[in-house]
């Protein structure tokens, strides 16, 4: 059954959970923080991620012998930012409401520090098919942690997901506010998600004690 | 059994034997010394005696802090009848402003605040200290009984117990809890309040009872606070006379109002020596320093009457002392022995900026009509660092000092003796 070896899966669940790049390695916090107000921002940004460095560790892993180790870094942006403009450009060509929510945020996937993370220390010493499950591993963690987060911000804060309202309509008060509820407006600023993201952290780690560093 | 001779003190003390290391110890014994002192005693190590432990201290804060709380209370229902039936002509406090009516309407609006803070927040210190194991730690005391007096009167009480919950877990327990916490937990609150639900918390309806409510009725009422005013109208016209601003008659957050009642109240802390007299008057220092330069401003003719600015800028220097918050939170917020600068001259740089930043917020941002909140969290930030450069500071002048003194004699072989004695 098994499709993958054991150490083959152990690329892709390790960072979903105990190497997770957002909670434990800390990586790729702004975009983290600046995109998740909406669900569906999230989850397109997740999924560009997991385009990006899916293919660029495949890229990057197929020229790994190739690449002078001087120059690996600009190589490697140039692989990034190639990757980068096509999900850019589709996102403006299919989905251009989107992609002037998320704005700027598309073209700083280039400096996330999780994709420039991951081929230097992965994709730059591993084989192909290896190097494409890390990256397809290191984006869904990312993705994870951005549509938890985005879930949160968008149903506290605007009261909808995805666009739908699922606690009522806040103008006409029914639903939820009909009783006197209101949004929490701090979730849709940046801070807030900082603070949702250190809560993920918390819980984490006291689920899991060998997470924690000792001082 | 002879139970039934033993008192009440002796049976506490027994629950208090049979619940050792048991998970609801905490809570049992928080209760407990509230009434009793403990009947332990300790066995190794010298030890002070001493009356003032944390919980006193606390409860001399909140002692401080009843005339405002009461002065509060009437202020409530006086505002609302305000509002409804227009300012009384020939306004006598007793017969306009204490009297049950008024004091009703405090019951109604301004308890259901205290108890709701106090209820939420001493749960949520009960649930940590059992799951950390740790006695129940008393700095919810004060801070449950600041935060009903720092928002609009009418705060919906869920609101309350939500900004309570993220005030007290985010602000507090992830630092480690009483003692640990960098911002002060109160204004973390109110911080929350402020940012999540940014029309409940300013505008000109939400200050006196039943302004939401009302709001869009052919009844509707509104008392606007007069920073708020002057941040509108950029007129220097209100209703309201200095006295009116300095006992307290005027719509504000709960408790802000009286700055006469604060000033008996911060008055008293220094008195017992629990808030540091340097913070208040180099905060008061700071924020008539702002005003004067503001005042200057206008009076060398740079801001005139077409600038969004004129009318808070042309507000009397002094007279931001004793309108919106600053009072309070002065005395009572910015002298936070946790959160505050702990070096002497850490304290006078640490007021100084409140005052100082306070007024600044105030006048520049439109957004916030009231600055004090954000400029005392500000500086609880900055308080490690000031100290930090004040003890660097100290560090430095001695050892100049020591360098400059110590002129050792060389080579001979009394003074070689002299140094290893020494």
């Amino acid at each position: 059954m098994a499709i993958l070896s054991k150490k083959d899966s152990k690329l892709i669940l390790d960072p979903l959970a105990d190497n997770n790049p957002i909670t434990i390695q800390v990586l790729g916090i702004c975009s983290a923080l600046a995109i998740t107000a909406e669900l569906k921002a999230s989850i397109v940004m997740a999924l560009s991620v997991l385009f990006v460095l899916g293919l660029g560790n495949v890229v990057i892993s197929l020229m790994r012998n190739i690449i002078p180790s001087k120059i690996r870094i600009i190589v490697q942006l140039v692989v990034v930012a190639t990757l980068v403009i096509i999900v850019d450009q589709v996102l403006k060509a299919f989905a251009y409401e989107l992609s002037k929510t998320l704005a700027v945020f598309v073209g700083l996937i280039i400096t996330n520090c999780i994709i420039m993370g991951r081929f230097e220390a992965f994709a730059l010493g591993n084989g192909v098919w290896r190097s494409f499950l890390d990256g397809i591993g290191n984006a869904a963690g990312y993705g994870v942690i951005l549509i938890i987060v985005g879930f949160f911000r968008e149903l506290l804060g605007s009261g909808t997901l995805l666009g739908f309202p699922v606690l009522g309509n806040p103008i006409e008060k029914t639903g939820l506010y009909a009783i006197g509820y209101e949004n929490n407006g701090f979730m849709l600023l940046s801070p807030m998600a900082l603070i949702v993201v250190g809560i993920l952290i918390w819980v984490q780690r006291s689920r899991n004690p060998a997470l924690i560093e000792e001082n | 059994m002879s139970n039934k001779r033993l008192t009440f003190k002796k049976r506490l003390h027994i629950i208090k034997h049979q619940l050792r290391d048991k998970k609801l110890a905490p809570a049992f014994n928080a209760f407990h010394t509230f009434l009793f002192t403990p009947d332990e005693t300790t066995h190794s190590g010298g030890h002070i005696r001493a009356a003032d432990d944390l919980k006193r201290t606390m409860n001399t804060v909140i002692l401080a802090l009843v005339p405002v709380l009461l002065f509060s209370m009437f202020n409530a229902g006086y505002q609302h009848y305000s509002a409804v039936n227009g300012f009384p002509e020939n306004f006598s406090v007793w017969n306009d402003f204490l009297t049950w009516d008024n004091f009703w309407i405090g019951i109604i609006k301004v308890l259901p605040l205290v108890v709701v803070s106090y209820g939420v927040g001493l749960l949520i210190e009960f649930i940590f200290a059992v799951i950390k194991g740790h006695e129940v730690e008393e700095g919810y005391l004060v801070t449950g009984m600041l935060v009903p007096l720092i928002v609009p009167i009418d705060t919906p009480l869920w609101m309350l117990a939500v900004a309570v919950v993220f005030g007290v877990i985010i602000g507090k327990e992830v630092f480690g809890g009483t003692g640990m916490n960098i911002l002060n937990p109160a204004l973390t609150i109110r911080a929350f309040l402020f940012f999540a639900y940014p029309t409940w918390m300013s505008g000109d309806k939400v200050w006196v009872y039943q302004g939401m409510e009302r709001a869009g009725t052919p009844d509707a009422i509104s008392g606007e606070t007069i920073l708020g005013y002057l941040a509108q109208n950029g007129q220097n016209e209100f209703s309201y006379t200095v006295s009116d601003m300095f006992f307290g008659f005027i719509p504000g957050s709960v408790g802000e109002t009286s700055t006469f009642l604060i000033l008996l109240g911060g008055l008293f802390l220094i008195f017992s020596k629990i808030a540091s007299w340097r913070i208040m008057v180099s905060a008061v220092a700071g924020a008539l320093a702002m005003g004067l330069i503001f005042n200057g401003v206008v009076d060398a003719g740079w801001i005139t009457e077409s600038s969004k600015f004129y009318g808070l800028m042309s507000f009397d220097f002094w007279k931001h002392l004793i309108v919106g918050g600053l009072a309070f939170g002065i005395v009572y917020m910015a002298t936070d022995p946790v959160t505050g600068s702990q070096t002497n001259r850490g304290k006078w740089i640490y007021g100084f900026l409140i005052g100082f930043i306070s007024v600044m917020i105030r006048v520049f941002n439109p957004a916030y009509p009231e600055g004090v909140f954000l400029a005392i969290l500000l500086m609880n930030v900055f308080a490690p660092t000031i100290d930090h450069y004040v003890v660097r500071a100290n560090v430095n002048k001695r050892l100049k000092r020591f360098k400059n003194a110590v002129v050792l004699p060389k080579d001979t072989e009394e003074a070689k003796l002299k140094v290893e004695t020494i």
